[in-house]
């Protein structure tokens, strides 16, 4: 066999192996949206968004938790967002080479990795034990711990990739450095750092475990955040687990809100990503 | 004109006729003496001096590496946006000395603007990259901002190109208009020294034909300092040139003298093309 027929060949199987793994990968994402859409899809009306969750047996809605996992998922978002901006900020434009951002990389990748039923038990013991009660803004404490890692990270690699010829003509000019960093860096690296934000949202908005220990569950609809709050990664998780049929079929519905909330997030930021970076 | 005043000397690329220059003593805008530079322990610059004259285009060749660039980078003292990077010696701008740690560099900077050989204009409005910086340190009417805009878009030759698209992204431009809005910036703060890093490296002949004509225009109410691997681009250019090899200061003298019947046998090499 001449080398070149056979390095013909190795394409081939490699490009069959590669194109196999492909097609394994998404066909499990397709099946696992295909079963959702399916089971969901039934029993899918207006009264979920209008009707609180029901006892067994009963009809209702997921107007409750629904409610709650958009004010925790917002309220960490603020609280976890300039958190995590200032940090990477400062690891990228002012201690890019001190011993105290390398300290603080390293403890922030742990974080960025920490099981997140640990951060529930850790706020369950600074804030819930403390206070003797459950409470929404435990909850969205414990999600704004999730977010603050992803923050840093991507403030942190986006400011990176900002060219330091663009800090060298903003110095050239005699641009204060805060100017520069508020004015030149965040705005050459907005899409990075909005694709940073959503990503949190991804990925506190079907974190159950943080808010099992914290924001608990209310059956009722409620706006008090010192009081437990319902959100939909719990309330699929007690209704998924319960022998009910209409609980097992909220349950579904809910999957599919969390599913499709987190594509349209996924989809506005490469949006975003992508969109030209205009004045 | 007689035959021998036409032949263009052997040993130089195209010299430029210009006029005579100045017999009485010239203003120093800017003397660096015994400057050395350290990139860690690596030295880059030793010992060198050179002045830069008021009102006149200094021009720095050598081969790479020499250490041109990172004297231009003293200059203004960007170098201190990196650790590990010292001078040492004097760099007098107007008698003041601008190694001085506890001058403001911001105000340096302004009196001293830069440009670099990549374009780098702001991720903003065409409008914006020019106004942004003149906002840093002077607050206009919306009517004189637009006036200062519009003067030095037109200084760098790029007025009639972009006037109908200030709002654009300055990104959106090409190469050799991004150069020209970057000089335009540099030119808007109104700096009294501007230093260009091999301006047009990056850019095709007409583009470089544009920038050469601003910067002798530049040079009335500038003092220039360029950075060039183009010897004809030198010749043409300046009225001073420095030659550079290993960090030394190898010959500074008019451009004229540098080109025609330099003193060093080391600026003869490398200007006839036999190292660098």
């Amino acid at each position: 066999m001449t080398l070149y027929r056979r390095r013909r060949v190795r394409n081939f199987v490699v490009m069959g192996l590669s194109l196999a793994a492909t097609a394994i990968g998404l066909g499990w994402l397709a099946l696992i949206l295909g079963a959702l859409v399916w089971e969901a899809f039934v029993g899918l009306s207006l009264s979920v968004f209008t009707e609180m969750t029901p006892p067994p047996g009963a009809s209702g809605g997921l107007l409750n938790p629904i409610v709650g996992s958009l004010i925790m998922t917002v309220i960490a978002v603020v609280i976890g967002t300039p958190l995590g901006m200032l940090a990477g900020t400062y690891m990228a434009e002012y201690g890019r080479h001190s011993r105290l951002t390398q300290v603080v990389r390293f403890i922030n990748d742990i974080l960025l990795s920490a099981p997140s039923i640990v951060v529930g038990l850790f706020v369950y013991e600074i804030l819930v034990y403390q206070a003797g009660h459950f409470s929404a803004l435990a909850g969205a404490v414990a999600l704004a711990v999730i977010v603050v890692p992803v923050v840093v990270r991507t403030t942190e690699d986006m400011l990176v990739l900002v060219p330091d010829t663009l800090r060298e003509a903003c110095a050239s000019i005699g641009m204060p450095r805060a100017r520069m960093i508020s004015h030149v860096c965040y705005r050459a690296a907005r899409a990075g750092l909005i694709t940073g934000v959503l990503l949190a949202v991804a990925r506190i908005s079907g974190e159950t475990a943080p808010l099992l220990f914290t924001a608990l569950n209310n059956q009722f609809f409620s706006l008090d955040l010192n009081a437990p709050m319902a959100s939909l990664p719990v309330v699929i998780f007690q209704f998924a687990l319960s022998p009910y049929k209409e609980w097992q079929a909220l349950a579904w519905i809910g999957a599919l809100i969390i599913t499709f909330g987190v594509l349209a997030l996924s989809i506005a930021a490469r949006a975003l990503g992508t969109k030209e970076t205009v004045l | 004109m007689t035959m021998a005043e036409n032949t263009t000397p052997l040993t130089s690329p195209t010299v430029v006729q210009r006029a005579p220059l100045p017999d009485g003593p010239l203003d120093e805008k800017i003397s660096v003496r015994n400057l050395s530079f350290f990139y860690g322990d690596t030295k880059a610059l030793k010992n060198v001096n050179v002045p830069l004259y008021s009102g006149h285009v200094t021009a720095f060749i050598g081969p790479s590496g020499c250490g041109k660039s990172t004297l231009l980078r003293v200059l203004n003292r960007i170098y201190d946006l990196y650790p590990h990077q010292r001078a040492e010696g004097q760099v007098l701008l107007d008698n003041e000395d601008i190694l001085n740690p506890a001058l403001d560099l911001n105000l340096l900077r302004a009196r001293i603007g830069m440009v670099f050989q990549k374009p780098t204009p702001f991720p903003m409005s065409i409008y914006e990259n020019i106004a942004f910086g003149i906002r840093l340190y002077e607050s206009l009417s919306k009517s004189e901002m637009d006036a200062r805009v519009e003067s030095a878009l037109r200084r760098a030759a790029l007025w009639d190109e972009v006037k109908d698209k200030l709002g654009a992204n300055g990104l959106s431009l090409s190469g050799g208009q991004q150069q020209r809005l970057c000089i335009a910036r540099t030119v808007a703060v109104k700096p009294e020294v501007i230093l260009l890093d091999e301006p047009c490296s990056a850019l095709d002949p007409i583009a470089t034909a544009k920038i050469e004509e601003l910067i002798d225009e530049l040079k009335t109410d500038y003092t220039i300092a360029i950075v060039t691997h183009n010897m004809q681009q030198a010749a043409r250019v300046s009225d001073y040139t420095a030659f550079m090899f290993l960090g030394e200061l190898v010959e500074f003298g008019p451009t004229t003298k540098i080109f025609t019947s330099p003193s060093e046998r080391r600026t003869q090499d490398y200007i006839t093309g036999r190292f660098g």
